[in-house]
């Protein structure tokens, strides 16, 4: 008998959502013990699609794993490769010539973008509006158009390699990516015209889906839940990586604590990436997009290595113990929905189930990331 | 609490190991090796401090004893070797000087030989991330535990995240987290008895 069971009375009856229910945006299930239309106690159910991505680190070389890391996270998986090439480079090191830091960057902040639209259709469609998500659909195609010119794929992308990216960017590219933002610039007051403002949504948001600041440290949230709890952080500022101290940009914070505030995080977000596109693009420099000496067999010295990045999820961080051959003796992701899901047992205790899910797209879950 | 501070609170725990990290190479500031039994009294400290937790894992070091065996054994057989050259070409010399030799007895004096490690059961790790929101100063800390039963304290009292957490490495390294009272497998089949994380596990 799990916890849960023991916990439902006999006003209380057990609602499964999931693992396949269009407001978990993946294969997952929450055991739910209701009071009428109340949830007592919620308990996320994982591992469905778990793939071992660990262990498959432990049994490849250091450079056989790179394609492995844009399947976790399919919505920002630039931020995954760019974390993990970051990782070896700090491990081996390996110098990376100033323009691959700044293609990384633009098609980085690219890709956040994409990801935090799709949140913003998806998010929307849960709360029962659907035409947002084609709005932002289209929008979203115009970055999977730019991405896919570069790196050949359109999600799961494996562009970033150890001391440089795989191709140089061409001026279409640059130009495409000012056009886009352009063109996004003017979409955004459509967005909270048609969204933010809208009276339904704010009463579906405000002051419910509390998640504070001691409850975001005590689950060890981060990225835009924490972000929305008045947390200032975000790991392009706490612990810089790449070339983002460069760039003039906002750290968006909400102090709301609520599903509100998340939104309002990850809309400023989208601004905010684009002002960073916009000044790595027109700043990037001319010169070579792979390091000279990039070695053909990586063999990190014996140790511990740790290296996190920001991702559209929050921070994402690798941890690799490396025995001094060309394969990783251990490999640990901590991906951050893991730990923002968590939140969710004892942030949707006592609220209707509507609002529940609301909660849960706030959240912006991709679920592979949690299972790996 | 600064981080001069948190070290000496760290430090003065028995049996406790802290060392500074260069954070620009390896990515953390602070790494702590201690004893299960003490593993509570940190993380009430970096509790205390501020600190969120980040992540927890384990390190499975299956074979390791076994290494430093053969490792040692080699270093032993190397001094000897080196010795031995030593002693021939001080010989030749001699004798191409057409010097007396030197005494054998001297030259071929057995050394005071290290006693070879003992062999040992193999060693589990659990590892700690900690991190704080204002600045990055992420501190590790780290307990090892015999691999034939592993056992650590549970924290998920002190931070609920670990709740998940422990179950994570509970599944994928079988090291039972006391006091935690609902190690279900969380991301593994709920009836698996296997831990894949573990070196010995081939499916």
């Amino acid at each position: 008998m799990t916890a849960i069971a023991q916990s439902a009375s006999n006003e209380t009856f057990v609602l499964n959502l999931g693992p396949q229910h269009p407001a978990t945006h993946g294969v997952l299930r929450v055991k739910l013990v209701m009071d009428g239309e109340y949830i007592v106690e919620a308990e996320p159910v994982l591992g469905y699609i778990h793939r071992m991505h660990e262990k498959m680190g432990e049994n490849r070389t250091w450079a056989q794993f790179l394609p492995n890391t844009g399947r976790m996270d399919y919505l920002h998986a630039l931020a995954y490769n760019h974390n993990y090439v970051c990782l070896v480079e700090r491990a081996a090191g390996i110098e990376v010539p100033e323009r691959a830091e700044y293609i990384r960057v633009i098609t980085n902040e690219l890709n956040r973008i994409s990801s935090h639209l799709l949140w913003f259709g998806a998010f929307v469609l849960d709360l029962g509006g659907f035409s947002p998500l084609l709005y932002a659909f289209d929008d979203r195609e115009q970055i999977l158009d730019l991405l896919e010119a570069v790196t050949g794929s359109r999600l799961t992308y494996c562009y970033y390699r150890f001391g440089g990216v795989y191709n140089d960017v061409d001026q279409d590219f640059l130009d495409g990516s000012k056009a886009f933002v352009a063109r996004l610039r003017e979409r955004m007051p459509m967005y909270h015209n048609l969204v933010t403002k809208n009276i339904i949504l704010m009463k579906r948001l405000q002051d419910i889906g509390f998640i504070d600041a001691e409850m975001c440290r005590k689950y060890g949230a981060t990225g835009p839940v924490a972000r929305g709890a008045g947390i200032d952080f975000d790991v392009r500022r706490h612990e810089p990586y790449s070339v983002y101290p460069r760039f003039d940009f906002d750290i968006p914070v909400y102090s709301g604590c609520d599903s509100m505030a998340r939104y309002m995080v990850r809309m400023d977000e989208m601004e905010q990436s684009m002002r960073i596109i916009e000044q790595a693009v027109g700043s990037i420099p001319e010169g070579p997009v792979m390091a000279a000496k990039a070695p053909k067999t990586i063999k990190p010295p014996k140790g511990d290595y740790y290296h996190a990045v920001e991702t559209a999820r929050g921070s994402f961080g690798i941890r690799a113990v490396s025995d001094g051959t060309n394969t990783p003796y251990r490999m640990k992701l901590r991906t951050p929905s893991f730990s923002n899901l968590v939140t969710f047992g004892e942030a949707a205790k006592g609220m209707l189930l509507p609002d529940a899910l609301a909660l849960m797209g706030s959240l912006d879950l991709v679920i592979p990331e949690i299972d790996r | 609490m600064d981080a001069d501070t948190l070290k000496q609170r760290l430090a003065a725990l028995p049996s406790a190991a802290v060392q500074e990290l260069d954070h620009a190479r390896r990515g953390f500031s602070l790494d702590v090796s201690l004893p299960p039994a003490q593993l509570v009294a940190a993380v009430r400290i970096l509790d205390e401090a501020g600190y969120f937790i980040e992540t927890i894992t384990g390190v499975d070091w299956l074979g390791e004893n076994a290494a430093k065996i053969k490792e040692a054994q080699a270093a032993a057989a190397a001094k000897k070797a080196a010795a031995a050259k030593k002693a021939a070409e001080a010989r030749k010399a001699a004798e191409e000087a057409g010097e007396p030799l030197p005494e054998e007895a001297a030259a071929e004096e057995p050394e005071a030989e290290a006693a070879p490690p003992e062999p040992a059961v193999d060693d589990m790790e659990a590892i700690y991330d900690f991190n704080r929101y204002d600045r990055c100063h992420r501190v590790t800390l780290r307990t090892r535990t015999p691999r034939d039963k592993p056992s650590v304290p549970s924290i998920a009292n002190i931070y609920q995240a670990a709740h998940w957490h422990e179950r994570e490495t509970h599944d994928f390294f079988g090291i039972v987290f006391e006091g935690h009272g609902y190690l279900v497998p969380l991301l593994l089949p709920e009836d698996a008895d296997y831990h894949p994380l573990r070196k010995d596990y081939s499916a």
